[in-house]
């Protein structure tokens, strides 16, 4: 175990998958040369060369789409977008090439890509590079979607997502990047796609949050429990596939659930897993399933709104309240 | 005012004209490479044959969609190749077997070109699990891995950007396998185009981009949607080798490919083709096509690229009128045999719904 | 002056348990009131120091008027005082005022971070309360079907009164393990096993909406008759069997005591039992349907008729049902009883037999849709197997609530009322 950030972190397991498979490389704006536009490729291309470490254009549509050509006859791209919000630009290739060409040839053509990059909030960049667009992508079968809410998870998934056949969007928190924690440096740690983790074990509500809302849930968790309320934080850490077996268990065991996000919550996942709920543990629930989402409204710029705008600790505290009858 | 302006542009764009009468050349001196017009013949009889047999093939194959699908047999949308057969035929016949081959949806004829047999292919068209994707694709996702056919892809420009991907590879990978993209005009107006030879020249990736210049995006002509017309020379913007070609003549097709693909094989360099050429039929089976004549339609039926290419092979004396007769023949119970599959191959399993959403679900 | 009883418009002032500048604490017994049924004491609601006394012994205040101020032993009671002795029962030291205003409000109080949601969302769950039907959290149902828990008994402490799970927590921990009964009426047998000892709260019960005919009639009588509309059901019934058993009971064991009526009221509840129909009351929209049969039972005291209930006197054994008939009507007697001891039965039965009464017709006790006259037993010739022969019998007549028992339901009720009791042995078999 090493204590490093969620940055080095994820370049650990960038670097170890590169050395152990010669069909990864990594492509995107800023990767190479310039070690990243938020460091998380610093000192790859020192390690691997211009073959394996490919600097880009700003032409989004065109190397995701690359990409997913490359996946088709056997490489395994990790194409990062420097921010998810460049993603959009990309969606074509993504949703449909990279999600439906297993299906619609038959099964002959498996994707093995994992498209990466910071997503989520971010500080004071206003509306078009400040936005969660998990379920955007979550919607679609054929993609799987991973976020990752501590270092040892970002390494554990991202070499998992790496190693994983079909096309994995993996999302960072750019806020979460200097993130500090332990870390496994064993080059077979992995953690399985699919798979929830408790963060904190609790019984009388549970916080189901993924991402930086884990943090937040876990400092609200801290805060009720001085006024005795057990507080259970479950981290999908995958939302598709989405281990909803963990999620209904704990909330089948606490009888309150909310869910944290700072999505917009429209349509988003915390929708779709209080639809799960509702389906399979009705009858464990005490309280309407409730969420904490961001604001409906575009990421303002001032500092005030833009507060206003992401969920915090004191609204998930008042949300758990709300379900517990307090 | 649109068929005014389709006029005067198509005339301006038309300085050579040539025996052709009907083509569109770009002028020479900025195209990378022009095909000259009537080109020797530098093929073997076998191989003659084998095209000339392929065209007569997928014009048949074609022909018996268009019956099948009014029959109710093919559903959705079903794309003919018909009046483009010298194109696919011509430039697939110039590769190797492992290499490969994306193109868009209106892709049959490719797909059997490149080795897919006609039964697969009517049974995927028939939506059946003998298809060659299992029922799944459909008459737009024909796929076939053993031939190295990477599919139709439907979102209109999105496979320019897989192929550049696939050259990607096969560089990255240190083969020569070289990757032909085929592409309507009017895919030519799409960002994917434009990023993918961007990067395709940047990077040196051996991938031959044709563009299929068959005049109409559904029903838009080529003048009502770019505002210059000329797409070989859009190559230049890239510093892109082109060529411009007469897409109804099978071997100028063939070996303007092949210099593509020599290019691609030993310097893996790009290549955009532009290739002029003509539908007969509508966009799709439910296109009515009401934007254009019956007349323009019977002038681009007199350069027919099977009516050429027999005219060629007659002759230089390599098929005789029997000749002829006997492949028309055989196309004809090929056809009839493909049929035959497509309507005794079941449908999928149910259980097969739920199937190929994941490699490792 | 607090409201003790359902009924109660006023009270009477029976004994102050402490004097003015005595300290009193929340709970403590702070007087003795009579109410129009019982002596109940009043306990305080804050703590504080008896700082004025404003009702004296033998005085009687209405509902609301402050009857003593509480206070801190320095503080300024000269407004209240002003107050207390005008007309005005809102003063802020009456104590009774206060409780029932804030215990009204509570249930709609939003905890402040919730309160956008809670106004919102308020009017849908006032109109459903409107519709009678009672909010519960799928945990808290399911919790209480499987522990036996009877919701109609709780009280919702979540938003908008509904029951949640904490509701159904607490009263599992007030009920003695081992005691089920599941919600809803169940098909049962004659008679239902209660756990030794067991306690039961009023019955639960299930509404069902009223059925167009249903409506029609009750309306239709009402006109007729009055907000009640009765009918009379008489059946002569033979108890030399049920006369024999009881004294073959009391020789064994003369300390059960077991009275006739005692055997009386299991027969009703065993006949209820197979009668759901008349175990039943009329609710304006629907017809509620009790699980258990709760016996009122009519008892004269010096003051006037109190009916104190035993509750599901369908699962109670004859001895134990003997036993708590007696404690009650002793309590009865001594004006000792709670409002809910003499509130909400399913069914009465009143017995002027003692009186040498033959028969009569009782009046029905809203909202319980029937009540049994009992008359006295007496020798009297009867017809068996052809001949004239003299048996101990008695006439019982029952009163029904027309707009949800009819006629023929009545009737087939007091049949097997009547076989109970001429084979009253059947009341032993489970």
């Amino acid at each position: 175990m090493a204590v490093m950030t969620m940055r080095d972190a994820l370049n650990l397991a960038l670097r170890e998958e590169l050395a152990r498979d010669g069909s990864v490389f990594l492509m995107g704006e800023e990767v190479a040369e310039y070690q990243g536009a938020y460091k998380v490729t610093r000192g790859l291309l020192e390690a691997f060369g211009p073959k394996r470490v490919i600097d880009t254009p700003i032409t989004e549509l065109g190397f995701a789409g690359l990409g997913v050509g490359a996946a088709m006859v056997g490489l395994r791209p990790i194409i990062e977008f420097m921010t998810f919000n460049f993603s959009i630009l990309a969606t074509d290739q993504i949703i449909n090439s990279a999600a439906k060409m297993l299906y619609m040839s038959g099964g002959q053509f498996k994707i093995p890509i994992v498209f990466r990059g910071p997503g989520g909030s971010a500080y004071q960049v206003s509306s078009q590079h400040s936005q969660a667009l998990e379920s955007w992508y979550a919607y679609f079968p054929g993609l799987k979607v991973v976020m990752p809410s501590t270092p040892a998870d970002a390494k554990g998934l991202l070499k998992s997502a790496i190693r994983d056949d079909d096309p994995v969007i993996f999302i960072e928190q750019e806020r979460m990047y200097g993130m500090k924690g332990e870390v496994p440096e064993d080059e077979n740690f992995t953690i399985p796609l699919g798979v929830a983790e408790v963060k904190r074990e609790g019984t009388d509500a549970t916080i189901v949050a993924r991402s930086v809302m884990v943090p937040v849930a876990l400092k609200a968790a801290e805060a009720l429990a001085k006024d005795g309320l057990s507080c259970e934080v479950i981290d999908p850490r995958t939302i598709r596939p989405l281990d909803i077996n963990a999620i209904v268990e704990s909330v089948r065991k606490t009888n309150r659930v909310v869910i944290a996000e700072e999505s917009h919550p429209f349509a988003g996942v915390g929708a779709e897993i209080s639809a799960e709920i509702n389906e399979r543990a009705f009858d464990y629930l005490d309280a309407p399933v409730k969420r904490v989402s961001g604001a409906d409204v575009p990421m303002p710029y001032a500092k005030n709104l833009e507060r206003l705008a992401i969920p915090d600790v004191e609204q998930v505290i008042a949300a758990v309240r709300e379900v517990a009858y307090l | 005012m649109g068929s005014q302006t389709t006029e005067r542009r198509e005339k301006s764009n038309t300085p050579a004209g040539g025996a052709t009468g009907v083509l569109d050349a770009p002028p020479s001196a900025l195209a990378n490479q022009t095909s000259p017009q009537s080109p020797a013949i530098e093929e073997d009889r076998e191989t003659l044959v084998k095209i000339f047999h392929l065209m007569l093939l997928v014009r048949r194959f074609e022909e018996k969609c268009a019956e099948s699908y009014s029959l109710g047999k093919i559903g959705g949308f079903c794309h003919l190749y018909i009046g483009q057969e010298a194109v696919g035929v011509g430039a697939i016949s110039a590769l190797r077997p492992d290499d490969y081959v994306l193109t868009s949806y209106r892709e049959h004829g490719q797909a059997i070109a490149k080795g897919i047999s006609p039964e697969a292919v009517m049974a995927e068209l028939y939506g059946k699990a003998g298809g060659c994707s299992k029922g799944k694709g459909g008459s737009m996702h024909l796929f076939d891995k053993r031939v190295n056919f990477l599919g139709g892809h439907a979102i209109v420009g999105g496979q320019i950007a897989l192929a550049t991907g696939v050259a990607f590879a096969t560089k990255y990978q240190e083969t020569d396998q070289v990757t032909l993209c085929f592409f309507g005009e009017a895919a030519v107006n799409q960002g994917a185009f434009h990023e993918s030879l961007n990067m395709a020249q940047l990077w040196k990736l051996p991938c031959i981009y044709i563009c299929e210049n068959n005049r109409y995006g559904m029903g838009t002509s080529l003048a009502r949607a770019m505002s210059f017309q000329n797409v070989a020379q859009k190559a230049r913007a890239y510093e892109l080798a082109s060529e411009f070609v007469d897409g109804m003549d099978v071997l100028a097709m063939r070996q303007a490919t092949r210099r593509a693909i020599k290019r691609a094989r030993e310097d893996y360099l790009p290549t955009l083709i532009e290739a002029r050429t003509y539908r007969y039929m509508g966009h799709s089976m439910s296109d009515p096509g009401n934007y254009r004549t019956r007349a323009e339609i019977e002038k681009y039926q007199e350069r027919d690229p099977i009516r050429v290419f027999t005219a060629t092979l007659k002759e230089n004396g390599i098929l005789t009128d029997k000749d002829i007769a006997d492949i028309e023949a055989q196309v004809k119970l090929e056809v009839e045999r493909a049929v035959r599959f497509a309507e005794e191959s079941p449908e999928p399993d149910p259980s097969e719904l739920y199937k190929d959403v994941y490699a490792s679900p | 002056m607090p409201k003790l009883s359902p009924t109660m418009e006023e009270g009477q002032l029976s004994r102050w348990l402490k004097k003015e500048g005595d300290k009193v604490s929340m709970g403590e017994p702070l007087a003795e009131i009579d109410t129009d049924k019982a002596t109940m004491e009043m306990q305080a609601l804050s703590n504080g120091v008896l700082r004025k006394i404003l009702i004296n012994e033998g005085e009687s205040a209405p509902l609301g008027h402050p009857i003593a101020i509480i206070g801190e032993p320095d503080e300024d009671i000269s407004s209240l005082l002003t107050a207390g002795n005008g007309k005005s029962p809102q003063t802020s030291a009456a104590p009774a005022a206060e409780e029932s205003e804030s215990t009204a409000k509570q249930p709609d109080a939003p905890t402040s971070e919730a309160s956008a949601t809670a106004r919102e969302s308020q009017p849908a769950r006032q109109s459903s309360r409107d519709d009678g039907r009672q909010l519960i959290s799928p945990i808290a149902a399911r919790m209480a079907a499987e522990a036996g828990v009877n919701l109609k008994s709780l009280q919702g402490s979540g938003p908008g009164g509904r029951i949640v799970k904490r509701d159904v927590e607490a009263a599992m921990a007030e009920k003695p393990a081992g005691v089920s009964t599941g919600p809803g009426l169940r098909a049962v047998g004659l008679i239902r096993p209660a756990g030794k000892g067991a306690v039961y709260g009023p019955s639960a019960y299930r509404d069902e909406p009223l059925s167009e005919m249903r409506r029609t009639i009750a309306r239709r009588l009402v006109t007729s008759l009055g907000p009640v509309p009765h009918f009379f059901l008489t059946s002569q019934i033979d108890m030399e069997r049920a006369a024999d058993m009881r004294r073959a009971i009391n020789e064994l064991n003369p300390d059960i005591k077991l009275s006739i009526n005692d055997i009386i009221i299991k027969g009703a509840a065993a006949a209820l039992v197979e009668h759901p129909q008349v175990n039943a009351s009329f609710q304006d929209k629907t017809v509620r349907y009790y699980e258990h049969a709760d016996i009122g039972v009519a008892v004269a005291t010096e003051n006037g008729l109190i009916a104190p209930v035993v509750r599901a006197a369908d699962v109670k054994s004859l001895l134990e049902i003997a036993g708590e008939v007696r404690e009650l009507a002793e309590r009865a007697r001594a004006r000792k009883l709670r409002p809910e001891e003499y509130t909400g039965a399913t069914f009465s039965i009143s017995n002027l037999g003692m009186f040498g009464i033959d028969e009569f017709t009782a009046v029905i006790n809203p909202p319980e849709g029937a009540i049994l006259a009992v008359g006295a037993m007496a020798p009297s010739p009867v017809v068996k197997e052809n001949e004239v022969v003299i048996r101990q019998t008695m006439r019982v007549t029952m009163s029904c609530d027309h707009r949800v028992v009819d006629g023929a339901t009545g009737a087939q009720f007091l049949q097997t009322f009547k076989q109970i009791m001429e084979n009253p042995l059947y009341l032993f078999l489970s």
